[in-house]
């Protein structure tokens, strides 16, 4: 048996392959219901239910999926340039605290429409200014940016803990822990009346697109994209590699304190340490899926949200536990890395 | 030499996916026997070697030492059996001495204390025997490439080789040093060493007793060295008659590039007063055995690096430390030393490739945006004229052989006619089909009244295509000597640091 690479990566390989990965996570996860006690078959069916049965279900898919799509894009955004911002959550973080302290205090009094363009961007520079650190302190010192984005994490997290108990709590919170709740004309409107589906999804969405196109068509998106595969040819070639990568910051930086800012004033109006189960995390796992493409990132999210909204209704059900939606989540990345090698190689006998 | 083999290898094939490494591949080697393996890159010779040492598994066929056949995929064996390898990149331990070095490998884990005395007793004999002589206590990252050289192989020899398997072992040494390897090796046949030498140059090959010429894989022809000559095989390797393209006499132009005491230092490379100048429509070799800061120099001419002091001028106006988008626009081209690593991004199509070092140029780029079809149209130019072979622009740079990536390089460079050409070892790994092409697209920017600074290893190829040379020595540079009339020995002194004889013969 011998492995070789392929000369060429037919399109129906590059569809087909994290396609069948997904499947085939399915499949295992399938042997793992089935070990539970549950009828297979009947218990995926309630998770389809649940994930796109009715309305609600799929509103409730969609809401989740907009900011696994965002800090998905995050992800994907910094490690094409082989930037590891594994920070995400804590960008997240950062936008969120942002936009819930200013949008409480609304200091210029401003309209909703300015209003809320305002906070996305102060929610998105927020979670800029947390990753331009590490990065410029990789440029110039060389420390390496997994531990300091991953340590600031914990660091953010216990800030906003700190602010929620203290300068931002809500006193109306029946002592709950959370942050004074945004005035209501700087909440995103409905997409769907009497859900929970808000217009950040447009918001999600369109950052793809924004990002596809940056990646095909700008100066930077083939800088950094050299940059990222190899170093020392963009180096050659005059692109000004620590600006590039700043620049990655930014936009990676950005797009997960957008997702922060977005879950504030489209679903949540305040700020808590619930605000996030692992989005940030999480977002990691939608980009690998992706493959690191910013459009395959609006269905890699889709997929991982379905599962886990999908979960929770087959569990109510069927008494297998939520659990099952984080392992098929890791089933598929681990499949959806055996695709990405089948695509590039092939095996002969 | 007695007349049965100590060494027969039979019938070896080995495949890399649709790639033939070897084909059916029979050599014997005889004992004291002197043995060069002559071929081009990717000629299989070294996939060969690393079969008879274990390192791959053949698809077919045998190795026999003593007519006792090896098991093949297992470097024990082959090390039990008597074979030691020395290869091409070193793989000694930089902050270990001689002596640890030569040992490592040799003893049992849980053995309380190492058996350095007689182990140093050893080695010494094997030095004496041999005429290696080396400091057993001297830590391997403060020796010369030379010595390292001799340490690699006193290991093979402390493991009780037999027979000794040296990949390209003149690839780091001047040509003195390769003299006296060659001279140490006759030394031990006499001594009932065997040896395999692998080489793709021809004056090296002639020292041996017998050649083997390896072409695609397979073995095309077998010589004695006194029943041949450097002709016969250059042609048997490649299979054709290639002749390289010659320069011819111009006189030169004014002064384009003056470098005047330029001092640059990057980790342990240490560049100290560089001058030299060139004219228009000349070539200017520069000369080195790799790591005497010839890699620092490029850099620093190409953009990628700042001297410390130091003046670089063009034309009298003063470039020195301008990065590489601004010498690109003043008409500086740039073929860089490592071509795979630098030059090009294996993952992205050609046409990415040809215009990444030109995104500030408003022809492929304004507004941040990249112009994609003047891009690619760019690209269908260069492929083109240059003659680039092997897909077109939307094609992944990493299929392209590395003859035809070396043609794309020159072709985004030279397609503007620009004015100055810095070539960091154009024609390193290519085989010698590919290098005449290079060479004569470097006389053709010559004649176009380009001043080329040729940064090479190779003798041979700046004696026939610069118009002065000057040897750069552990970061300096040599006083420029014109080539007419100049012989090998001559640079090989020169490379060797020997240059006061020519101090004044400018």
């Amino acid at each position: 048996m011998r492995i070789e690479r392929r000369e060429t990566r037919p399109a129906w390989l590059v569809i087909g392959a994290p396609v069948s990965a997904v499947l085939v996570a399915l499949m295992a996860a399938g042997l793992l219901v089935g070990l539970s006690g549950a009828p297979v078959f009947e218990a995926f069916g309630r998770m389809a239910v649940g994930a796109f049965g009715s309305k609600l279900a799929i509103t409730e898919t969609l809401t989740r999926a907009v900011p696994l799509i965002l800090t998905g894009l995050a992800a994907a955004v910094a490690f094409r340039a082989q930037v590891w911002n594994i920070g995400a959550e804590g960008q997240l973080y950062a936008g969120a605290l942002a936009v819930a302290a200013l949008g409480a205090a609304n200091p210029f009094g401003a309209p909703a429409y300015l209003l809320i363009p305002m906070l996305l961007v102060a929610g998105a520079v927020a979670g800029m200014i947390l990753l331009i650190v590490p990065v410029a302190l990789r440029l110039r010192f060389g420390v390496d940016e997994v531990v300091t984005t991953l340590l600031m994490n914990f660091i953010v997290l216990l800030f906003v803990s700190l602010a929620i108990e203290g300068f931002l709590r809500d006193p109306l919170a029946f002592g709950w822990p959370q942050s004074v709740p945004v005035p209501p004309e700087a909440r995103l409107e409905k997409l769907v009346t009497q859900s929970r589906l808000h217009t950040g999804l447009i918001v999600a969405v369109g950052a793809a697109l924004v990002v596809f196109a940056i990646n095909r068509f700008t100066v930077f998106g083939l800088q950094s994209r050299a940059a990222g595969l190899q170093a020392d040819a963009a180096r050659f070639a005059g692109a000004p590699i620590s600006l590039t990568l700043l620049k990655v910051a930014c936009l990676s930086g950005g797009l997960a304190g957008l997702a922060g800012a977005v879950e504030v004033l489209g679903v949540k109006g305040h700020v808590s340490t619930a605000l996030s189960p692992g989005f940030g995390y999480t977002g990691i796992v939608v980009a690998m899926l992706a493959a690191l493409s910013p459009i395959g990132v609006i269905f890699a999210g889709l997929f991982v949200a379905a599962m886990f909204v999908g979960a929770d209704g087959m569990s109510r059900a069927m008494g297998v536990p939520s659990f099952i939606a984080d392992v098929t989540v890791s089933l598929a990345l681990l499949t959806m890395l055996i695709a990405l090698f089948l695509t590039q190689f092939r095996i002969r006998r | 030499m007695s007349s049965d083999p100590i060494l027969r290898l039979d019938g070896i094939t080995k495949r890399f996916g649709a790639i033939v490494a070897n084909e059916d591949v029979t050599i014997q080697l005889g004992r004291g026997e002197i043995l060069a393996l002559l071929g081009e890159n990717g000629a299989g010779k070294t996939t060969l070697m690393n079969i008879l040492f274990g390192h791959y598994l053949p698809d077919a066929g045998r190795v026999a030492v003593d007519g006792r056949e090896l098991t093949l995929g297992k470097p024990r064996d082959a090390i039990a059996a008597g074979v030691g390898m020395v290869h091409q990149h070193f793989t000694l331990a930089p902050n270990l001495t001689v002596l640890e070095n030569v040992m490592t490998g040799t003893e049992r884990l849980w053995h309380p204390a190492s058996a350095t005395t007689a182990a140093r007793a050893k080695l010494a004999d094997l030095a004496d025997r041999f005429g290696l002589a080396i400091d057993p206590d001297a830590r391997v990252h403060d020796l010369s490439v030379g010595e390292q050289q001799r340490v690699e192989i006193l290991k093979a020899l402390y493991n009780q080789a037999r027979i000794l398997i040296l990949d390209e072992p003149t690839a780091v040494l001047t040509r003195p040093e390769a003299d006296r390897l060659f001279q140490t090796l006759r030394v031990m046949a006499k001594d009932g060493l065997s040896i395999i030498f692998i080489s793709h140059k021809l004056y090296e090959v002639m020292t041996a007793d017998r050649v083997v010429v390896l072409r695609a894989g397979r073995v095309t022809a077998e010589r004695r060295t006194e029943a041949t000559s450097r002709e016969e095989l250059a042609e048997l390797m490649v299979g054709r008659r290639v002749t390289r393209p010659v320069r011819d006499a111009t006189a030169p132009g004014p002064v384009l590039i003056k470098a005047s005491g330029l001092c640059a230092t990057a980790g342990r490379t240490a560049l100290r007063d560089i001058d030299f100048t060139l004219h228009k429509g000349e070539i200017l070799g520069i000369i080195g055995v790799s790591g005497n800061g010839q890699t620092l120099l490029a850099q620093i001419l190409s953009g990628l690096a700042r001297p410390h002091s130091g003046d670089l001028q063009l034309n009298g106006a003063d470039i020195t430390g301008l990065t590489a988008p601004e010498l690109l626009r003043r008409g500086v081209a740039r073929i860089p030393e490592d071509r795979n690593r630098e030059g090009v991004v294996a993952r992205f199509p050609l046409w990415q490739n040809t215009v990444l070092e030109r995104l500030g140029d408003p022809r492929f780029a304004s507004w941040g945006l990249v112009k994609r079809s003047a891009a690619r149209a760019f690209c269908r130019d260069v492929i083109s004229r240059f003659d680039v072979r092997g897909g077109g622009p939307e094609t992944e740079t990493a299929t392209l052989s590395g003859g035809n990536i070396q043609k794309l390089i020159f072709g985004r460079n030279m397609i503007d006619g620009p004015a100055v050409l810095i070539a960091a070892q154009p024609t390193r790994g290519l085989d010698e089909g590919a290098i005449s092409a290079v060479h004569k697209e470097i006389l053709n920017a010559r004649s176009d009244g380009c001043g080329v600074i040729l940064i090479s290893e190779d003798l041979d190829e700046v004696l026939a295509l610069a118009d002065r040379v000057q040897a750069i020595v552990k970061g300096r540079l040599s006083p420029a000597v014109g080539t007419d009339g100049l012989d090998a020995q001559q640079v090989g002194l020169m490379m060797a640091g020997e240059w006061s004889g020519h101090a004044h013969a400018h």
